[in-house]
């Protein structure tokens, strides 16, 4: 196995589609909203889920985007391609650089250090673990979010396409259950993003990293 | 105090509305421009998804949803009721137009669908639909295989919609004049709906007048608004 080169923080491949990322992902979310608001409940007609706190909750007017149904539905599905191949690229590369050594959470080497980092956080650990490039609680929380991003097309394509994609409605439990998935998968993307910004904000040379490239190390 | 969310909306509005107008995007024209391109495709990626051979399962026993719940669905100001003398008629390229009343359709062999209905809106519902198999009604009009589309039109405000031949042939696919074992109601499409497993709600057309076998699509009543064409599932 060899060692990755010393190299940048930030690869431009990973910059590129880390920035294409925010746009397309804002569309996805606000139309995603727009097409909730033409049914904002969860189960089927006459036997909604009982234990779902928000049923008829309509998403406010500044979160959608699209108007109404059909265009929310226009922008959804045709920016769900330049997600769906901006994520492609991403992970392809990834993947074949060996840039997912110092990224991606592996449970044997980053659960301690992933924990301890969390009791950093809250103050009952003086010290940090020990940081490569991420330190472990950040490879469990990026590689979590590109798991939400492929749980997200995976599930909106059971709710596309349910009785032509019958396996994959199968594996989310059928319609109605994929249909609250595709929707906690965005409150959970919407959870990642906001503590996202609040750790840049705490650390902006992350911020920098991420527009330059940062130096090697 | 109550203009401030106001001018915040509106503000954001304009910003999202130039945004994605720099993208070529109008929400209101969805099947134009950048957005009509994706449409396209995602036409495409849809017609080729499509198995005519695939059949969508029947919900399990016990999830019929009350008729209640099932919601009602027409474009006039109220009910539409269906002429004393109604008839399909069943024309375009086929060897032998017919007209057919509810006496007509009930003495042809009987199909029964039970598969979830899924609404554009998101929601979902179950039922039962009895009636004529489309595949018989075209097997007994002759219709030209050169008919690629099939136009179903209705007496609700003019209420219609063209489907793909494939779709409109499915064997899931009936002209239903029954829902849950009793005669269709008018508040669901009576005399006579289509009903599908595999296309959305606004598809499948109630208070049929008309099925015809054409060489091209006519559209429909959503579609022309900017909702899409083949809206399969």
């Amino acid at each position: 196995m060899n060692e990755p080169p010393q190299h940048r923080p930030q690869p431009w491949p990973i910059r590129l589609t880390h920035w294409l990322t925010i746009p397309a992902l804002l569309i996805m979310a606000g139309s995603g909203l727009q097409i909730l608001k033409a049914f904002p409940a969860f189960g089927s007609r006459g036997a909604l889920y009982r234990w779902y706190p928000l049923q008829h909750w309509e998403p406010p007017t500044w979160l959608r985007l699209g108007d109404w149904l059909a265009g929310a539905r226009s922008l959804h599905f045709t920016f769900a391609w330049f997600l769906v191949a901006n994520g492609a690229i991403y992970l392809a590369y990834v993947l074949g650089s060996g840039e997912w050594r110092r990224r991606v959470f592996e449970p044997g080497r980053d659960v301690r250090g992933a924990v301890g980092m969390f009791l950093y956080y809250l103050r009952l650990r003086r010290e940090p673990p020990e940081t490569d490039l991420y330190n472990p609680l950040q490879r469990l929380a990026y590689t979590s979010a590109v798991g939400l991003g492929v749980i997200q097309v995976l599930s909106g394509l059971a709710i596309y396409k349910p009785v032509q994609l019958p396996w994959l409605l199968f594996v989310f439990g059928g319609y109605d259950s994929a249909r609250l998935v595709h929707f906690a998968g965005l409150v959970a993307l919407a959870a990642f993003v906001a503590i996202h910004i609040v750790m840049v904000v705490l650390h902006p040379r992350a911020l920098i990293e991420m527009v330059t490239g940062g130096k090697p190390r | 105090m109550s203009d401030r969310p106001l001018v915040t909306t509106t503000r954001r509005r304009l910003i999202a509305g130039i945004g994605l107008g720099l993208l070529g995007c109008d929400p209101h024209k969805p099947r134009s421009g950048f957005l009509g391109a994706g449409d396209a495709v995602n036409q495409q990626v849809q017609s080729r998804l499509f198995r005519r051979s695939r059949l969508a399962p029947s919900p399990a026993a016990g999830a019929d949803t009350a008729i209640d719940d099932f919601p009602e669905y027409f474009v006039s100001r109220s009910v539409p009721h269906a002429p004393a003398n109604w008839v399909l008629r069943v024309g375009g390229m086929v060897q032998q137009p017919l007209q057919l009343g509810l006496d007509d359709l009930t003495r042809m062999p009987r199909s029964e669908v039970r598969v979830r209905h899924h609404c554009v809106e998101g929601w979902t519902a179950v039922a039962s639909w009895q009636g004529v198999a489309m595949s018989d009604l075209a097997a007994r009009a002759g219709a030209d295989p050169r008919a690629g589309f099939v136009e179903f039109r209705s007496f609700d405000d003019g209420y219609w919609s063209s489907w793909d031949r494939g779709s409109a042939l499915h064997r899931q696919t009936i002209l239903a004049y029954g829902m849950n074992g009793r005669p269709l109601a008018p508040g669901h499409g009576a005399p006579l709906r289509l009903y599908a497993a595999v296309k959305l709600g606004y598809k499948m057309v109630k208070y049929l007048t008309e099925v015809n076998f054409l060489p091209a699509a006519t559209g429909g009543y959503w579609e022309n608004e900017g909702y899409e064409w083949f809206a399969g599932l």
